[in-house]
Order: structure tokens, then sequence, then C-alpha cells
């Protein structure tokens, strides 16, 4: 019974040899890619520099500890300055992302043509420049100084929330909007009344979510003048002072620790 | 007679329920909270007004650089800091996702032992708890100033990144897969490559083209800190107040995101 069907393969193959092929292609391009990216990248790095590495790491690591823990005396202020620029600068974004999501979502927005294509645009500027940018120019063009920081965080908020707010209301079921409306109810009663109270939990949800991520953010605004702990954190670095950047990292971390059992209870408690 | 008083006690307007925050002690608690708070927080914001309206003509000069911008006078910095940023994502993210598929594995509790699963999740946590810019800062401080510098930190925020969602990804995986290949004497390797890997395929794929965007976007801030890429070459334009450049840069960076995050969640949908 040793017959063989005509044209069959012996063994069994994942694959068609095509696809095989197209895949070997798409692989050796990958390769290919990466090597050259590697090569152009590292036109100009100083290997003795990398090679030299982790006898700095040990370095630095040796001076950061044990870290200044005194410092903290000096931490607290920039600290609540920190917290501060988080949550002003999320209510910013708030107060802007909010009118923006209700324009760029189809359900909602006056005119899919011209309105909803800016409000899209205003989203995507947005969201492609990072807060540390925004700050950056802002320290440039109203001085370094907690607004700076605060209008940079709103700034990049704006984007965030309103994607996912708007995203959100063109989620919400559209019985309770047609009952609302049948009603008699005017376009501003059918969003209070009908659209709100359905998006009312999504949008707690993600305010604290962006506000868990400023927190984060604001830690190092001050990198580039903003204000809040990053100040602290580039005074240290400059005087090469490892032992109170050590102890800045340890607030830091703890401050982002708590700010996320913040957000993750606020968000159970809502969602 | 008796109806009257009855009719009235109904009320004629209606107050709409609180949709969150419905218990009304805690809910003027919690608001009055926030009032003191948000008076306390606006006090401590010290503004210079002089500065700010100072500001306000550098700011409008900002705006008509963002307009109007200016791609040739310094065409040569943003084109190499363009180069560095680009080769600095693609080199990271491959890099990332060779170390974060072995690390993810190790983390999914239902493929790995416990001593490998508690030693991956460790690394996932590190790496997520520090921001890249800071990460930046100590690698730039160990291996020099750079791009190199800059790659290290990218592959390093990508492995908590990847490893994390990846693990996730194999645990949600269908047992009955794993359990079908298993029960035909297949070896742990076996099992990874026939049952786990083409269930997590697209999804890798998925999350690797996002992290690409997101490296992408990251390689523009680390250059502030000394990382190399489009970062410095935006911070040297406006240290130099020269905003058109700036704004040239901007637009670069935009565009670039758009182009990767249109195309990423095209081959997304193309895999998936």
């Amino acid at each position: 019974m040793n017959t063989q069907v005509p044209g069959a393969q012996s063994s069994w193959q994942f694959r068609t040899p095509k696809q095989t092929l197209l895949r070997w292609l798409g692989w050796f391009w990958l390769v290919a890619l990466t090597v050259f990216c590697w090569q152009v990248m590292n036109e100009n790095t100083i290997w003795a520099f990398v090679i030299d590495a982790p006898d700095q790491a040990a370095d630095i690591g040796d001076r950061m500890f044990p870290p200044a823990w005194s410092y903290i005396n000096n931490l607290w202020e920039p600290l609540w300055d920190t917290i501060n620029i988080a949550t002003l600068g999320t209510l910013l974004g708030i107060l802007i992302a909010v009118p923006v999501a209700f324009l760029a979502a189809t359900n909602t927005t006056p005119s899919t043509r011209f309105v909803r294509p800016l409000a899209l645009f205003i989203i995507v500027a947005s969201r492609s420049i990072n807060s540390l940018i925004w700050a950056l120019l802002l320290v440039a063009i109203i001085g370094p100084g907690l607004l700076a920081g605060i209008v940079a965080i709103g700034l990049r908020s704006i984007g965030f929330i309103a994607k996912l707010l708007y995203e959100a209301i063109e989620e919400i079921d559209d019985k309770q909007v047609e009952a609302v409306r049948a009603t008699g109810a005017s376009g501003a009663q059918v969003i209070d009344y009908a659209v709100v109270p359905q998006i009312l939990p999504a949008f707690w949800g993600i305010s604290v979510f962006r506000w868990d991520i400023n927190i984060r953010e604001s830690t190092i605004l001050g990198l580039v003048g903003a204000g809040g702990l990053g100040i602290q954190l580039n005074a240290s670095l400059s005087t090469l002072a490892w032992n109170q950047v050590a102890m800045i990292f340890i607030v830091i971390l703890g401050t982002v620790v708590l700010s996320e059992w913040v957000s993750a209870k606020v968000r159970e408690a809502v969602l | 007679m008796a109806e009257a008083p009855m009719a009235q006690s109904y009320p004629t307007r209606w107050k709409r329920p609180p949709v969150l925050l419905t218990h009304p002690v805690w809910r003027k608690i919690i608001l009055l909270g926030g009032l003191v708070y948000l008076v306390l927080a606006i006090q401590t914001v010290e503004v210079d007004w002089q500065r700010v309206y100072l500001g306000l003509e550098r700011g409008w000069r900002f705006v008509q650089g963002f307009l109007v911008p200016d791609f040739t006078s310094r065409w040569n910095d943003i084109y190499a800091g363009l180069m560095e940023s680009l080769t600095m994502t693609v080199t990271s993210t491959v890099a990332g996702i060779l170390i974060s598929v072995p690390i993810g594995i190790g983390a999914a509790r239902n493929l790995a032992p416990a001593p490998v699963y508690l030693a991956c999740r460790g690394i996932i946590t590190v790496s997520r708890s520090f921001q890249e810019v800071i990460i930046a800062i100590l690698l730039v401080a160990m291996f020099g100033f750079g791009p190199f510098a800059g790659f290290l930190t990218l592959a390093f925020a990508t492995i908590g990144f990847l490893s994390k969602l990846l693990a996730e990804e194999i645990e949600d995986c269908d047992r009955s897969q794993i359990e079908a290949i298993r029960a035909t004497g297949a070896s742990w390797w076996q099992v990874v490559n026939y049952a786990v890997q083409p269930q997590v395929m697209p999804r890798l794929v998925g999350l690797s083209l996002y992290r690409l965007d997101i490296n992408f976007r990251e390689s523009a801030v680390i250059g502030i800190v000394g990382a190399g890429g489009i970062g410095a070459t935006l911070n040297t334009a406006i240290d130099r107040y020269e905003y058109d450049s700036a704004g040239a840069v901007l637009i670069i960076i935009i565009a670039i995101v758009l182009v990767v995050e249109y195309s990423s969640s095209y081959i997304r949908r193309w895999v998936q």
C-alpha cells in the first residue's frame, strides 16, 4: 500500500514554498535594516567610553550609596510644587479637552467636514509632542517657573483626554439620546441629560489615569526649568552630588508608586 | 378635600440624582476638600505676570516660526538629529524585542516555574518604574553623550513595556491548544513554538509596532538630556531663539509620528 498521490509532498510543510520565500525575504530586510541603522547610529560612538561604562557605573553607584537622607528636608516644597503642576495641569487639560472631544466625536460634532478635522488635528498635535518638549518651549516663551510646567502638562493632556473621551462618546447608547430628544429637549439638554451621564464614569477614569501619568512627567519637567523636583535634580546632577540624586530618585519613586495606587483605587471605585 | 395635601406632597420639579459620589455627606466632604486644595495650590503658584507679558511677543514669534518653518538654514543639524533618532528607534526596538521575548515567556505563569517567573517580573517592575528621561540621565553619565546611551535607554524601556504585555497575552492563551500539543508528547520548546507562538504572534507584532511609535516619540525627548537624536537639535534651536528652525523640527516630529502611527495601524490590521 505504498501509493503516493502525484504532486503531494513527502513531508508536511506548514507553509507553501512561496510563503516561506516571502517570509525569508522579510526577515532578511529587517536584519539588513537593523544592521544598517546600527552602523549609522554608531558612527560617532566612542567605544572607549562604552568599554569604560561598568567602571563608571560602579563609581556612580558607590557615590549614590548611602543616599543623603537629610536632603529630604529640601524636597518637601518641590514635591508640593510637582503635585500642583500635575493636578492643575490636568485640570487645564480637562477644561480644553472636553469641548474638543465633543467636537471630535462623530455623533456630537456640529460638522464632520470642517470642525471634526480641526479637533482631530488639535488632538494629534498635542499627542505627538511630549510634555518635556512643551515645557522646553514654554520656559523659553513665558519664563521658568510653575506656570510653564502647568501649561506644558495641560497642553500634553489635551490630546490624551480628548482622544479617549471622544472614543467613549462615540460608543454611547443611541437609544437614550433618542429618548431624551423625543421629550423635546434642545441640543444642549440632550448632551446634558443623555450623553454626559453615560460618559461620566469613563471621563473620571480617563482624568485620574492622566493625572497619574502627569505626576510621573511633572517630576522631571524641572530639568528644563519648569518647576518641581526636576529643578533639585538638575542642581544635584550638575554638582555631581550623586547621593542627593539618589535621594531624589527615592522620593520620585515613592510619589509615582503612591499616585499609581491612588489612581487605581479611584478607577476601581468609578468604573 | 383629603386629596389636596396629598397632591401637594408630590414634587413638581425633578432634581437629577448624582451619577457618582452618591453618598450626600461624602460628596460634600470630598468637594470641599477639593476646593480647599485648589485654593492652596493656586496660592503657591507664583506667576511673574510681567515676564509672561514680555514672553507673549516671543510666543507670537514662535507661532510665526511654526507657521513659516525654516527647514533650510539648519538643515544639516536637523538631518543629523533625525538620522540619529530614526536609527536609534529601529535598533532599540529590535534589541528590546529580542530581549523582551524570553523575559515575557519567563514572566508568564503558565509557562515558567516560580523562580524564573519572579525574576522576570522583577526585571519588568524595575524597567517600568523609572521614566525614560531618568534612565537616560544615568546612562549618559555612564556611556557618555550620544545616541548609544539613547539606544540603551529606549531598549531598556522597551523591555518593561513589551515583556509585561507579552506575558499577559501568553497567560490569556487558549489552554486547550497547549494541552493538545502537549498530549502529542511535545517538549517545552515545541509547546512554545507550536501552541503559544501562533496565538500570540499577531499581538506581538502589533505591540512591537506600537512600541516603535513610542520609541520614536521618546527619542525626541531623551536628546534634551544628552542622549542624542532630534531632541538635542530642538534644544539647541530653542536655546538660540531660532523659533523657525524649532518649528521645522516640531513639524517633522509630528509628521513622522503621524506616518508611523497610520502605517503601524494599517500593518496591525493586516496582521490580525
